[in-house]
């Protein structure tokens, strides 16, 4: 349980850094962006959504730093993200509405990678110093390919020529959202590609790293001793397989971050609704409040989907739980 | 000190000579370019031939020229961030470890956290709030992804670190009472070179990743020629979908072939660092050469099978 609480501690320190750095930023950037944008949304937009930005971000009130920032603490506990400027709503509900996409997306897509590229690893550490290890470099070069990328040429090819896909969007749209057979069906179909793009640029880390655990753990004494035993070979596998898998998951917590920042971008390709496409869009229009908003809705995610990973890492090593008994 | 022996397997090979050919292209890349990358009155989107060695842009534009000007600021960027990461990495990864103590406890911390923020998310606020015209300058950008870069290599430096701190060598060093700068730097440094040369690489690899995807997300200056670029300018033509492989395939092809090299040399660092992972010590064609009928299935153990099975070299 200690080591729990200590990450739980360090994402919540995290968090604050998060908050806090969000917080800050637009203050103390050289060049005050904030007071440039008010400029030039000047005339452009209605005088309270001025006001509002102005609150939101410190200007024009002559109220020091803490006191500023004693409000922004408080409107955030109360859920309060400010208003878009482009889209006129409070960003909380416009993030509320499409965090669900993104979530179900990378979600997905990072459950099937693992557990592909883990088994793949394991099955060629298990062969290393066979033919099979030419898909070592294979799989460094697909690694290599930026998502967006493996993402545009899947589109091309799959998509586009063979018409095996739809080629953008997450569902058909002449359908009209809601619980009905028809539209479930028609997400899951819009969600193949980009989801196998995901999984296909990421998969090859998994299947690296677990291939390495592999090949380092048959090596141990234990792995000797199973087959000196005549165990069958899967069983030894498998034996073997498990020790290994330990430093995938502790690995795990540490690579969400980039997986998602991956993958964001995978939406923008796909023009699939999520925080991604909201991203990219919030910076093209300068939308600051709706940007920080996102950052921060991406952050506490990651690291709540990091503390998963954690508890998972818990369960799984016993040697965890057995500190608590030293102590 | 002993000069650092480099590994002498095929990937790190391959890796190196990839990686010499970039810095090559990097140096040479724009006089070698046939056109101008801007100039845009040639026959737009069309496939290669002769002329047009990768055919030409929807705008008319030559695609190998702007594909070898643009490797100049893809790899510049990249390498200046590259380069301040790992500055910035050795530096607290090395004290961390070294130092030990609360010093330590804070700089994990501090480093833990850079780890578990999305690195892309924060790049992108971060650039959206430099001001106008910065956002174009290289030094800029480059220094802006290494803040978000440089956590990972502080992680691994910090850990080596620590497990060299008390073997016997520094011990010594610490009775005979050299400082403490000395012993960080002429002990424990040189036994830190292959990971330090890793997270460089690592980093490296990372930065030109992150750069180009900013580009492609067209936050960076559209009109400075980089793989990123290239592709946002092929994505808002929808180049894709008009099934224009020679001006998607190329940019994209290089950046992963960047990525290939740098990893191919950093698995030689790994399996000099952990020899375990040498594939037993025997290729296969020695193997077939001396004999030996079957592939020993657990490596060094000749215990597995039957005496006529086990090869000269198990």
């Amino acid at each position: 349980m200690r080591l729990l609480a200590r990450r739980l501690g360090l994402y919540l320190i995290t968090a604050w850094v998060a908050i806090t750095g969000n917080f800050l930023l637009p203050r103390l950037m050289p060049g005050n962006p904030i007071e440039q944008l008010i400029a030039k949304l000047q005339g452009r937009v209605t005088p309270q959504m001025i006001r509002a930005i102005k609150l939101q971000f410190g200007q024009g009130l002559d109220q020091p730093l803490i006191v500023q920032y004693g409000h922004y603490m408080n409107g955030l506990l109360h859920g309060q993200l400010g208003l878009s400027i482009t889209l006129s709503e409070p960003v909380s509900q416009i993030l509320g509405g499409q965090i669900w996409w993104t979530i179900g997306l990378i979600g997905t897509a990072a459950v099937l990678s693992f557990l592909i590229g883990t088994t793949l690893g394991v099955l060629f550490g298990w062969t290393r110093g066979s033919r099979l290890d030419v898909v070592i470099p294979a799989a460094t070069f697909l690694q290599s390919l930026p998502y967006y990328f493996l993402g545009t040429l899947l589109i091309m090819y799959f998509a586009g020529h063979l018409h095996w896909f739809p080629i953008m969007n997450a569902y058909d749209p002449s359908l009209t959202p809601g619980w009905s057979w028809s539209y479930i069906a028609s997400v899951l179909r819009y969600g193949e590609l980009p989801i196998l793009s995901i999984v296909l640029s990421s998969l090859a880390g998994w299947m690296l790293g677990m291939r390495n655990m592999m090949v380092t753990t048959i090596s141990e004494d234990f792995v000797l001793m199973a087959v000196a035993k005549g165990l069958p070979r899967r069983k030894v596998m498998w034996h073997a397989a498990r020790n290994a898998v330990l430093p995938s998951v502790a690995n795990l917590a540490l690579t969400i971050g980039f997986l998602v920042s991956g993958s964001l971008l995978v939406e923008q390709v796909f023009n699939y609704p999520g925080v991604g496409n909201l991203l990219v869009n919030a910076v093209g229009n300068e939308d600051y409040p709706l940007l920080q908003g996102i950052f921060l809705l991406v952050t506490f995610t990651v690291l709540g989907a990091n503390l998963l990973a954690d508890a998972l890492y818990y369960l799984l090593d016993p040697r965890t739980r057995a500190s608590r008994h030293e102590q | 000190m002993k000069s650092i022996q480099i590994p002498k397997s095929p990937k790190v090979i391959v890796g190196l000579v990839g990686l010499g050919l970039f810095i090559l292209l990097t140096v040479i890349g724009p006089w070698l370019a046939p056109f101008d990358p801007n100039f845009s009155g040639f026959a737009p989107n069309v496939a290669p031939s002769w002329h047009h060695w990768l055919g030409t842009t929807g705008q008319g534009q030559d695609v190998l020229s702007q594909l070898l000007v643009g490797c100049r600021s893809t790899m510049v960027v990249g390498f200046i961030a590259g380069f301040v990461a790992t500055i910035i990495s050795v530096v607290i990864g090395v004290a961390s470890g070294y130092v030990g103590g609360k010093t330590d406890e804070g700089l994990s911390v501090l480093s833990n956290v850079f780890l578990a923020i999305p690195g892309l998310p924060l790049l992108i606020v971060l650039n959206s709030y430099l001001p106008a015209g910065q956002q174009t300058n290289p030094l800029v950008i480059g220094f802006v992804i290494a803040i978000t870069g440089w956590a990972w290599g502080a992680r691994v430096l910090r850990a080596q670190t620590l497990s060299l701190r008390d073997r016997d060598f520094v011990e010594a060093a610490r009775i005979i009472g050299e400082k403490r700068v000395r012993i960080m730097f002429g002990e424990v440094g040189p036994n830190l070179l292959p990971i330090l040369t890793s997270s460089l690489l690592f980093t490296i690899l990372y930065s030109v990743g992150v750069y180009t995807t900013l580009a492609f997300l067209g936050l960076t200056n559209v009109s400075t020629w980089n793989w990123g670029t290239m592709l946002y300018w092929a994505q808002s033509n929808n180049a894709g979908l008009a099934n224009e492989w020679w001006w998607v395939g190329p940019p994209g092809i290089m950046i992963a072939l960047i990525g290939t090299s740098l990893a191919l040399i950093n698995f030689g660092i790994d399996e000099f660092i952990n020899p375990r992972l040498r594939a037993g010590g025997v290729s296969a064609k020695a193997r077939r050469k001396s004999g030996v009928p079957r592939r020993p299935r657990l490596g060094m153990t000749p215990v597995l099978r039957a005496p006529k099975e086990i090869g000269p070299n198990s």
